[in-house]
């Protein structure tokens, strides 16, 4: 048996005095994709920037393809990771984001090569064909010698995540990757996500797209409050759920 | 333009009359400055010639603003060689203030609380004093620190050791107080650059596994760029006039020059618009560099970067060309 992509154990977190995660446990298995769903405020967006250590869990145990996040186990101690491991740990962690993030002062093609150039010194000719490929693949390859700006926010975010691929990551994480975009760009983006997730790519996804967890998530988690209030197949977590508050909250959100 | 049927309707625009007037006084005072500029005024001294047997004298006029004078010297070696050491100043006070401002800016931003302390006292004391009294406290420096050593510290083993006023120099000494305190300031300048990126960028580049080096220099300093530029212009042409305080640790800089001058010939006007128009030519020539600049770093964050003043001009005169075909095409159009 293969240990998972993802474990986390009792993860909690606070900020100034709020504890926004109280003991999450989660698992992902390699090339799963699993949904995160919950009301904003529950915890969410924390957990999957707990995952690629953009920020520092305070307790429990969190592993990523079985190695603790930003820490190292020796004998009966932890030692917190140099900045060099840990940047390696994230080189291997897509993140997509919301607001997209993409590089405003490079173009389409230099967004997408600026991490295997700087980060795994790929040769420039390597990174660039590589990342016309990947363009092709979220279908914008006419758009390479373009500046963020110049493009809708649906294009945006498929360049976000042929950014994150080109870095060749074993996991995936999105954080609301569809919440800023115009309801007619949605579907692009989804489509270009679905196509990931058929590839056999681990995938943690948060989101309000419920269709969009049933029909591709293997696993969906439902976080209220910074714990797990339910979890499981996404058919039974999201047809017929048994936490009172997950049915108030699918009864809100669909 | 509005048409009726085939027939081109004419548009009346509206007439401002309260600006033709104002335009009228603006213009008249315009000339009467202008008038000033060329005329001539008696320069105290009187011209006699012998006509018809008598003596007949008249005033001699001089130009009032010495314009013949401001020729003269305007190429003279002594003002050439100011210019360039107030160029020098310039560049090399600016580029000791750059590479200050923005490691000091970096270290503001710093989490280590000694990085960002004294990132922040330096700041304090280098903007909090006059430029001219750091001026002169560099120029100085050997009272207090007569001898500089590199060594073991608090012993007095020394490998190597030099004294101040060797150093220190009045051409060293301006760069160095005009540097520092061109610091303070553009550390400032960065800073407000550096906070001015959105901070998902920096997210971003760290998610890729980008260094807090990397992100700096790829993503998050270019941006910056875009917010420090102008006031960077700023600050040059506000250096190339700061130079002339070099005069007080007895640098001959282009005033200093002018200054020389003036001792010789007694003409302080003519001279100091002398160097008013030197210092005009250099700061013109600063400005069109400062827009090329800005219009380079804002590749990205605009849609359609501003138009060169070349590429306006073209296109003015391709819009009187297609409004003058227009217009001719209406009025074929008329009268057939």
């Amino acid at each position: 048996m293969t240990e998972p992509m993802v474990e986390a154990r009792g993860v909690h977190k606070s900020y100034v005095g709020v504890e926004v995660l109280k003991g999450v446990d989660l698992k992902v298995e390699r090339g799963e994709v699993t949904c995160l769903i919950g009301p904003s405020g529950s915890g969410k967006s924390t957990l999957l920037r707990c995952i690629n250590h953009l920020e520092k869990h305070d307790a429990g145990e969190l592993r990523v393809d079985g190695e603790l996040v930003g820490y190292e186990a020796r004998g009966d101690k932890l030692y917190e990771l140099s900045d060099r491991r840990i940047c390696h740990e994230r080189s291997q962690i897509g993140m997509v984001f919301q607001r997209f993030n993409l590089f405003q002062n490079l173009n389409v093609l230099q967004n997408i090569t600026v991490g295997p150039i700087k980060v795994k010194d790929v040769n420039e000719e390597q990174a660039k064909k590589s990342a016309r490929e990947l363009l092709a693949r979220v279908g914008l390859e006419d758009k390479e010698k373009n500046y963020p700006t110049q493009l809708s926010g649906g294009q945006q975010q498929r360049v976000a995540i042929a950014r994150a691929l080109a870095m060749e990551p074993k996991l995936m994480l999105f954080d609301e990757p569809t919440s800023a975009l115009d309801p007619e760009l949605v579907g692009e983006v989804l489509d270009v996500m679905k196509d990931l997730a058929r590839s056999g790519m681990t995938m943690i996804v948060v989101t309000h797209e419920m269709g969009f967890a049933k029909e591709v998530a293997d696993t969906v988690y439902f976080l209220d409050q910074g714990v797990i209030e339910e979890s499981g197949d996404p058919k039974t977590v999201l047809t017929s759920p048994s936490s009172p508050r997950l049915q108030s909250f699918l009864s809100k959100v669909l | 333009m509005s048409t009726n049927g085939d027939a081109a309707v004419e548009v009346v625009p509206v007439r401002h009359v309260g600006q033709w007037f104002a335009m009228g006084f603006v213009a008249l005072l315009i000339a009467m400055f202008v008038h000033t500029l060329f005329s001539k005024i008696p320069s105290g001294a009187r011209s006699c010639h012998l006509i018809d047997g008598r003596n007949q004298c008249h005033a001699i006029l001089k130009w009032r603003f010495g314009w013949n004078l401001i020729f003269h010297y305007f190429t003279n070696g002594g003002i050439l060689r100011g210019l360039v050491v107030t160029l020098e100043l310039t560049a090399l006070a600016m580029l000791v203030g750059i590479v200050l401002g923005v490691v000091v800016a970096i270290m503001r931003l710093s989490h280590n609380r000694l990085m960002s302390g004294v990132a922040w006292t330096y700041t304090w004391l280098f903007r909090g004093t006059p430029v001219y009294v750091q001026l002169l406290l560099w120029g100085f420096i050997a009272f207090l620190y007569p001898t500089f050593a590199i060594g073991i510290p608090f012993t007095h083993i020394y490998l190597f050791q030099f004294g101040a006023n060797s150093v220190f120099i009045p051409f060293n000494a301006a760069v160095a107080g005009l540097g520092l305190n061109e610091g303070a300031y553009f550390s400032e300048i960065v800073r407000s650059g550096l906070i001015a990126v959105d901070e998902g960028q920096t997210e971003a580049a760290i998610s890729l596994g980008m260094t807090r080096a990397q992100t700096l220099r790829s993503v998050v300093l270019p941006q910056a760029m875009r917010v420090i530029i102008p006031p960077t212009g700023n600050e040059v042409i506000s250096m190339l006039k700061t130079t002339s305080l070099v005069v007080a640790v007895a640098v001959v800089d282009l005033l200093g020059a002018v200054d020389n001058i003036i001792g010789q010939n007694y003409q302080p006007m003519p001279m100091l618009l002398l160097a008013s128009i030197w210092y005009l030519i250099v700061s013109t020539i600063l400005s069109i560099g400062q827009f090329y600049l800005e219009r380079h770093f804002a590749k990205g964050a605009l849609r359609t970067p501003p138009l060169t003043p070349i590429q306006r001009i073209r296109q003015d005169i391709r819009g009187i060309a297609t409004k003058y075909r227009t217009k001719r095409g209406v009025q074929k159009g008329a009268t057939t």
